[in-house]
């Protein structure tokens, strides 16, 4: 793990030939293989889906500096509808793009179905040393490589500076702090909660308990650890139920008009938020701008450093590709290229996963107006450094997902607990675990 | 056959059965022809997908392990799965009430535009089909907004006139919500429906009546309703089915208020979400059969208990 170089080396001349070197071989492999992957003599085009905005600017230099390789870009949707699309498109073998964004809490969902190529094989490995050490993990496997970094979610708060000010609170340290503040909030001022706690959101859910040391699933291949309900998470569930029973937090769905209005109008003081949270709350909550300010996530247990990862994405290259040389050359050449990754963070404002820029004074220092100011990336790039290692996902992500969504919503509608509804979700895993053939532990 | 055939016809039959059958046989392929486009369409996209999803059904593809074949595995198991009847059940909860509100008002309409007691009667024709010209997906996203808790219009209405308004997108809500949605989509194609066939209805009957001295509502209710009976028939059938296949709203709603839907909400959505989300394929398409079965079962009870149907010959 190289967290925290002291040389700002950006992209040099032997970054270049490294990576350079590495196509050559990898294409002088190919050329002598008699299987699929040929490098192709004419011009090759590829077909790339992602959902990030102005990538084609991104996409354009790359065609200038290949002038052999040229990019079919398409926004297939964002997300989940996207995956789905590309579920489609795999399992009828035609239709399928060579490059595609996947979230990192995908990776192993469209690993278990084969979908990705091994990204090795053409010389991803030459750029491990550049990424930020928990990011390279979620995309590797031993010297396998299944995508390449983009972006990142690191987790932390984002609060209304003007409320707390108002109700003299002050940034909470701990979980405990936390709570103490919201009951006081809300005390107060009724109409106020300190923040709200999505039951449509396993994302954010996940990120939550990952910052308390919950591990929900381990193993590999065919074997499975579930334990969606272990003790870490069994923690965070009493003590988010216990805020809920208090009445001093709100449980309603994030991402829609009613939520943004909430935090526009300060019905909630705080977001539980991600790196790439305050440019979407700018762009939501236009009303209340100046009165935010970004912290650190609060911690279990006073004086530690652990932070969480929410969100956050990746380059990968589909297993089907007519053109596996070429694809990894883009997805290596789009989040790693200095220019493009910097294009990426400065205009698309996705957090960046390469050390050098996390490091890079002119990132760190960036205020901004919104939040009066403040070097908010300097707090996101600490959290970053706090991401704890070891969170595995699942590799039907999407299904453990909806199964959460189902049982908080029983939460909101008061039918059983948090505590309880993490059980149900894990009997539902492991349940549909067992019938698609996992050998799970529990 | 009268003994008073003309001498014209009777030449034209000595001619021999075989002239004009030839020339019937020459031609018998041509109402084919006319049906041949939309026989394709029918194969390629009803029957073709319906065999494969039938092919499918019979195996099981874990994903680990790939595809074996299970029989009627799954089958058995949608029988016994509590997620999809609960569907089941909350579509015919819901179709109680929605179907006969719906129809019931897509009659008054077409009588009360057959009857021409209104002007502009094409406007209103045109008014109430409206609704179902919207893309319902289109219709669904516009009535979320309107539901909304904290900025849908009937809340911010509602918080005017002081009084508390339901919250739409509740639990106990949602169904009505969903019922509204349908009603006001499907309402204008029922009434066209009921109304072509009012248009149908010989003129004298009505004027037979008026002079007997039956009021305009009388005429209504004892005259033209059961002579429509068979066009009320077919909207009802049209329901039955629709209602249980019902998807589109569920789905949209699913956006918006994820932690009321859920993934079985209805059978349609639950057939949806084990292909898409759980990747359950097979067991999918089993239970989309197994829908199928449901709705044949209802249309076929239904016809059974009003006596009527296709099978009798007119």
């Amino acid at each position: 793990m190289n967290i925290g170089r002291s040389t700002e080396r950006g992209f040099t001349r032997r970054d270049f030939l490294r990576m350079g070197g590495a196509g050559l071989a990898g294409a002088a492999l190919l050329g002598g293989a008699a299987c699929g992957g040929s490098k192709s003599s004419g011009p090759v085009t590829l077909t790339f889906w992602s959902w990030v905005p102005d990538i084609e600017n991104e996409i354009k230099l790359f065609e200038k500096a290949h002038p052999n390789i040229k990019i079919k870009y398409v926004n297939a949707g964002q997300g989940t509808p996207q995956y789905t699309k590309l579920r489609t498109a795999l399992k009828s073998g035609t239709g399928a793009p060579d490059v595609v964004q996947i979230e990192f809490q995908y990776i192993p969902t469209f690993r278990q179905i084969d979908a990705l190529a091994d990204l090795s094989q053409h010389g991803a490995n030459g750029v491990k040393d550049d990424f930020v050490g928990w990011t390279w993990d979620q995309v590797s496997d031993g010297s396998k490589v299944y995508a390449i970094p983009q972006d990142s979610g690191p987790m932390g708060l984002l609060y209304r500076k003007d409320i707390f000010d108002e109700h003299g609170l002050k940034v909470p340290e701990t979980w405990e702090e936390f709570a103490q503040e919201a009951k006081k909030l809300h005390e107060a001022d009724s109409e106020v909660y300190m923040t709200d706690f999505p039951p449509n959101d396993g994302g954010w859910v996940n990120g939550l308990l990952w910052q308390a040391g919950s591990r929900p699933f381990k193993g590999s291949g065919d074997q499975l650890t579930i334990s969606i309900n272990d003790a870490a998470a069994k923690k965070v569930a009493e003590y988010w139920q216990a805020l809920l029973d208090a009445g001093v937090v709100d449980m309603a769905p994030d991402f829609n008009n009613e939520w943004y209005s909430a935090l526009d109008t300060g019905k909630y003081a705080l977001w539980v938020s991600a790196a790439w949270g305050p440019v979407f709350l700018s762009g939501v909550a236009k009303q209340s701008e100046g009165k935010w300010r970004a912290a650190l996530l609060p911690q279990w247990n006073a004086g530690e450093q652990i932070s969480a990862n929410w969100g956050g994405s990746t380059s990968a290259v589909i297993d089907q590709t007519d053109f596996p040389e070429e694809a990894t050359e883009f997805a290596i050449w789009l989040n790693h290229n200095s220019k493009s990754a910097k294009m990426l963070a400065d205009k698309s404002f996705l957090f960046p996963t390469l050390e050098g820029l996390l490091i890079s004074s002119e990132f760190l220092n960036k205020t901004d107006p919104f939040y009066g100011d403040q070097e908010v990336n300097s707090v996101f790039a600490e959290s970053s450094k706090q991401v704890d290692l070891g969170f595995q996902w699942s590799p039907f992500q999407d299904y453990v997902y909806t199964q959460m969504t189902e049982q908080l919503g029983r939460v909101s509608s008061g039918d059983i607990t948090i505590p309880a509804a993490l059980d149900n979700v894990q009997n539902q895993v492991v349940q549909y675990a067992r019938s698609q053939g996992f050998k799970v532990t529990e | 056959m009268s003994s008073q055939v003309s001498p014209e016809e009777k030449s034209q039959r000595s001619e021999g059965p075989s002239a004009g059958g030839r020339r019937w046989r020459q031609q018998a392929w041509v109402p084919y022809l006319f049906l041949m486009p939309f026989m394709v369409l029918f194969v390629i996209f009803l029957v073709l997908p319906l065999v494969y999803a039938l092919g499918i059904s019979v195996f099981e593809t874990r994903l680990v392990g790939g595809t074996a074949f299970v029989g009627l595995d799954n089958y058995l198991r949608a029988f016994g799965d509590a997620n999809f009847w609960q569907g089941v059940r909350r579509m015919v909860v819901f179709g109680v009430f929605q179907v006969p509100i719906m129809l019931g008002l897509a009659l008054v309409f077409a009588l009360v535009l057959d009857s021409g007691i209104i002007w502009l009667r094409n406007l209103f024709r045109l008014g109430f089909y409206l609704p179902y010209a919207v893309p319902s997906v289109v219709a669904a996203l516009i009535w979320g907004y309107l539901y909304g808790p904290s900025f849908g219009p009937f809340t911010q209405l509602a918080e005017l006139l002081n009084f508390p308004a339901p919250n739409f997108l509740s639990n106990t809500w949602m169904l009505a919500s969903i019922a509204n949605i349908v009603t006001w989509t499907f309402t204008g194609y029922n009434m066209i429906i009921m109304y072509a066939a009012l248009q149908s209805l010989p003129a004298e009957l009505e004027d037979a009546a008026a002079v007997d001295g039956a009021k305009g509502w009388q005429i209504a209710l004892y005259i033209k309703v059961p002579l429509i009976r068979s066009a009320i028939f077919l909207t009802v059938i049209f329901s039955i089915i629709g209602t249980l296949q019902l998807f589109t709203e569920p789905r949209i709603m699913w956006a918006i208020a994820p932690q009321v839907i859920g993934d079985h909400y209805t059978p349609n959505l639950y057939a949806y979400t084990l292909a898409f989300t759980n990747q359950e394929y097979n067991y999918s398409a089993a239970i989309s059969f197994v829908l199928g079965a449901v709705v044949v079962v209802f249309s076929y009870t239904f016809m059974l208990l009003t006596n009527r149907g296709e099978l009798r010959s007119r």
